[in-house]
């Protein structure tokens, strides 16, 4: 019996580790849930290359999993703002050559001199969006517009706020809302900010990422700091919720396509960001994430509610957007610092 | 002999049994309610549908989800078959040898997969792999679910082990018989049911890895747990609800079997 | 026959090849990677994850003394860490506690069935395992929810005037640990319990007359290494979990694992302070098992 076993074993284990021999391959390294699988087969067609997509779940897995090792088995990634930056300064990017890419031009010039990629050398535009909350407007009819809502909030919402699970987006609000600039190394500054978080943590009920948009659906959550996307989504799901544009101001992030170094198909990773730049094919992913897109002409490929979504549509004197910024490691560590004591 | 004091039937312990398999099963009426549900969200009942079963099998993902399990459960159990065999054989060197030197350190390193956290051991094994130009793939895989599977079923097995006597094997001993006759008609019948716990309990240990898995694989090869983990994470979508009723379904299935051909089995001995 | 026969036992000559594997396996594959953590934990972090090669005490320094927020305060001994450490050893230690009082019972049960029964009962058990635990876990929390069923069902019964509020509490956090290595109880008391002679104990029932006394004095002896194994494989796990803490718990408090898990893939970025931690716990539970077993060759040896 138990030799038959093994033979059995090692026979699927054969099966198993001999995979199929094409010609053309691409090796995506991206996020979960962050591409429309009809696209992806889109690009097989057009191309007749054979994409395999391996998924993260933080700008920091990806980070991790690169540096202890998978350097060199992916041709592309999609980092988000501020790790585009990190792992360029890690050497874990390719260089994309004047040319390389046809369809460069379509990027919204806007988009084109980014803090974190200046000129565009290692990376596109690939989605864009804000990182605000949502307030359930069956709990609490006043004003939304300000931080405070998730800082210092009043009564009735006490208790019934989620927040990301995210030290960056976190502290970067929180800044925000003291008004002091981000990765400061004011000493005053940066106890302010412990406090702050200190005393708002007793209000708030748990830290929640990747059920941000279920805790406001099902009602467990009546304020959900949530990105812009998800936030809309949470919305078509039924919750009677509205979108917050804080007077403070507004964290925004990008994610972007990158060329990672030692890319086994790097022609063909050329080629897939060139199919992305295309304004139809980077509508599809808006379709289907509901972010926005960092190409010219991708208007008229869009879902006609997504136009007016009102998570997309900043009203007129909101004020202007800012990244989330990677400080310097002296900062960094102070920041840790906090949100440990936060967590504790 | 009154059979009223037998201790087989201990006050309470059945219905605490039976509590035991209602806290087990209940979270998967919900999964399988939801399963049907035709509303994306789990809070939400939208009314009775199949069109997740429908996109399980026809749909986008089909194949990457057939993919997905396929490897998970041959992964499982050849993980489960190896690492079973490799705990029985030490648990016979640790636990039925007279006791030696070093017995200690020999249980610790049996337990060290478990007291190591999972994500150490994934970076520290992705770094090993690297190093040694160990291609990570599918056996990369398999080669790291048959380290941490060891204690799930090193433990279970060594436990039975030291509740079986000494005396037979020296029984057996002084009528001359030899390590494969002690070994073929003592020690391993007596040891079956420490030996499917252990299979069982490194089976589903495999069954249920994200972490190691996520950090050991080689591009584009998916198990269960990496293939679905996003769309968890995002808030159950229903196709995975179907998905796992299936899972359920196939172990249902492959339970009753062998319920069925064990009761053969016990009436071929019996005639 | 010459009784120095009876010392040694069949399997002596056998040993080294018995074990060679498991050395092989765990050895290669388990050993050199993990002194490989050991060695990171004593060197210098790069800033954003990953090593730099020279030593360091900065990880163990970070993990014993605080130095205030911008780490330059006199040192004091540092209590984040110890009352993460700490938290997590009392939510583990309640788990195993539900898990053996539910456990023992189910696999007691078991074991008394009619024999060709048993496996079927064994694998009823685990059938729900197929299931992701992430699932299983996301399952719970919907049970559980202050709007969900058994709330609603409690409520509409009047058995209830509020809802129980178990969401993100530490009880919900011990459920969670609970549901999720339940089987890892059960299991090895099984294997245990169903050796058990129990006509030895219809005999030993004359001399107690009372069933508990059995129980206590017959019984459980007998069944103290698959108890001992069933809380290992509970307890262990249970303190390094984050999907329970982070799911049913709100991750409003770190555990261990989540502790060590931001050291890695989380904007902390860590490593040597995450193998640090992991090593002081890898300790921790070490000498655990080691006095544990001493006292059983104790045991034994009476």
């Amino acid at each position: 019996m138990l030799k038959k076993i093994l033979v059995v074993s090692a026979i699927v284990l054969t099966l198993g580790a001999s995979s199929s021999f094409a010609q053309g391959k691409l090796s995506i390294y991206h996020w979960f849930e962050y591409i429309p699988q009809e696209l992806l087969n889109k690009f097989s067609e057009e191309t007749g290359i054979e994409v395999t997509m391996d998924t993260y779940d933080s700008n920091e897995t990806l980070l991790a999993n690169l540096k202890a090792g998978k350097l060199g088995s992916f041709d592309v990634a999609v980092p988000g703002d501020y790790m585009v930056s990190i792992m360029n300064s890690e050497g874990l990017l390719d260089e994309i050559q004047p040319g390389e890419l046809s369809n460069m031009g379509n990027i919204q010039s806007q988009w084109m001199d980014v803090s974190f990629d200046p000129g565009r050398k290692y990376s596109i535009p690939y989605q864009w969006g804000s990182t605000s909350f949502s307030v359930s407007r069956d709990v609490f009819g006043g004003d939304i517009r300000t931080m405070g809502i998730i800082f210092d909030p009043p009564d009735e919402l006490k208790g019934k706020i989620n927040v990301l699970d995210s030290q960056g987006e976190v502290i970067a609000m929180a800044s925000l809302y003291l008004g002091i600039p981000q990765c400061t190394s004011d000493r005053d500054q940066l106890q302010a900010l412990d406090e702050l978080l200190q005393g708002a943590k007793e209000n708030w009920a748990s830290f929640n990422s990747d059920g941000a948009k279920d805790v406001l659906v099902s009602g467990d959550a009546a304020v959900g700091m949530i990105w812009n996307g998800f936030g809309a989504k949470a919305r078509a799901e039924g919750a009677n919720i509205e979108y917050s544009y804080p007077r403070e101001g507004l964290v925004v992030w990008m994610d972007n396509v990158v060329l990672l170094k030692d890319a086994p198909n790097r022609e063909n990773a050329l080629k897939f960001m060139d199919f992305l730049l295309e304004p139809e094919n980077i509508a599809a992913v808006t379709n289907y994430a509901r972010y926005s897109a960092g190409v010219e002409g991708v208007d008229e490929f869009l879902d006609a509610d997504l136009k007016s979504q009102p998570e997309s549509v900043p009203p007129a004197d909101a004020p202007a957007g800012s990244f989330v910024e990677p400080c310097d490691e002296e900062v960094q560590v102070v920041y840790n610092q906090i949100w440990t004591r936060v967590k504790q | 002999m009154q059979v009223a004091s037998s201790v087989r039937s201990i006050p309470g312990f059945s219905l605490l049994a039976i509590l035991c398999l209602v806290i087990l099963y209940a979270p998967l009426l919900v999964v399988m309610v939801y399963s049907f549900n035709d509303s994306l969200s789990i809070t939400i009942w939208g009314g009775f549908s199949l069109r997740w079963y429908e996109q399980i099998f026809f749909g986008l993902e089909a194949e990457k989800f057939q993919k997905a399990a396929w490897n998970s459960i041959t992964i499982a159990f050849m993980a489960a078959v190896v690492a079973t065999t490799i705990a029985f054989s030490a648990a016979i060197g640790v636990v039925r040898t007279s006791p030696f030197k070093g017995k200690n350190l020999n249980i610790s390193l049996l337990s060290l997969p478990i007291m190591v956290p999972e994500i150490v051991t994934a970076v520290a094994t992705l770094i090993f792999f690297s190093m040694i130009s160990f291609k990570l793939g599918y056996t990369s895989i398999l080669v790291a679910h048959i380290v941490f599977c060891i204690p799930f079923a090193y433990l279970p097995i060594s436990a039975r082990m030291q509740s079986i006597e000494k005396v037979y094997e020296e029984a057996a001993m002084d009528l001359y018989a030899n390590r494969k006759q002690i070994f073929r008609s003592i020690l391993l019948p007596l040891m079956i049911p420490g030996i499917i716990s252990g299979f069982l309990l490194a089976f589903i240990i495999s069954l249920d890895d994200f972490i190691i898995t996520s950090f050991v694989k080689g591009a584009g090869v998916e198990t269960l747990p990496t293939a679905i983990f996003g769309s968890i994470k995002q808030g159950i979508k229903p196709d995975i609800m179907a998905l796992s009723t299936l899972l359920l379904l196939v172990s249902t299935i492959l339970v009753t079997i062998s319920y069925f051909l064990s009761r053969a089995d016990l009436k071929n001995k019996l005639n | 026959m010459e009784p120095v026969y009876h010392q040694k036992r069949a399997f002596d000559p056998l040993r080294t090849w018995l074990l060679l594997p498991s050395w092989v396996v765990i050895g290669v594959f388990l050993l050199i990677p993990v002194g490989l953590m050991l060695l990171i934990s004593f060197m210098t972090k790069e800033f954003r994850g990953g090593v730099i090669w020279e030593l360091s005490l900065a990880a163990y320094d970070q993990f014993l003394f605080d130095r205030g927020l911008f780490g330059d305060d006199p040192p004091t001994i540092q209590w984040t860490y110890i009352v993460i450490f700490l938290r997590s050893i009392v939510q583990a230690t309640i788990a195993t506690i539900f898990c053996l009082i539910i456990g023992f019972p189910t696999a007691y049960f078991i074991a008394t069935r009619d024999p060709k029964n048993r496996t079927f009962w064994i694998f009823l058990v685990t059938v729900p395992y197929w299931v992701n635990l992430l699932i299983r876990t996301v399952s719970l929390k919907f049970l559980i929810r202050d709007n969900g069923p058994i709330n609603e069902f409690l409520l509409s019964f009047g058995l209830l005037s509020e809802p129980l509020g178990l969401i993100n509490t530490n009880i919900a956090v011990q459920l969670g640990l609970f549901y999720s290595y339940l089987p890892f109880m059960v299991l090895p008391i099984y294997a245990s319990v169903e050796r058990f002679n129990f006509t030895y104990s219809e005999a030993a029932a004359d001399l107690y007359a009372d069933k508990w006394s059995t129980l206590r004095r017959i019984v459980f002896p007998n069944v103290v290494p698959g108890i001992a194994a069933g809380c290992i494989l509970v307890f262990i796990p249970s303190l390094g979990a984050f999907i329970a803490p982070d799911l049913l718990g709100g991750a409003k408090n770190f555990m261990i694992g989540s502790l060590i898990e931001e050291q890695f893939k989380g904007n902390a970025g860590n490593w040597p302070f995450g193998a640090a931690a992991s090593m002081i716990l890898l300790t921790m539970v070490l000498i655990a098992l080691l006095l544990y077993t001493r006292q059983q060759a104790k045991g034994e040896v009476r």
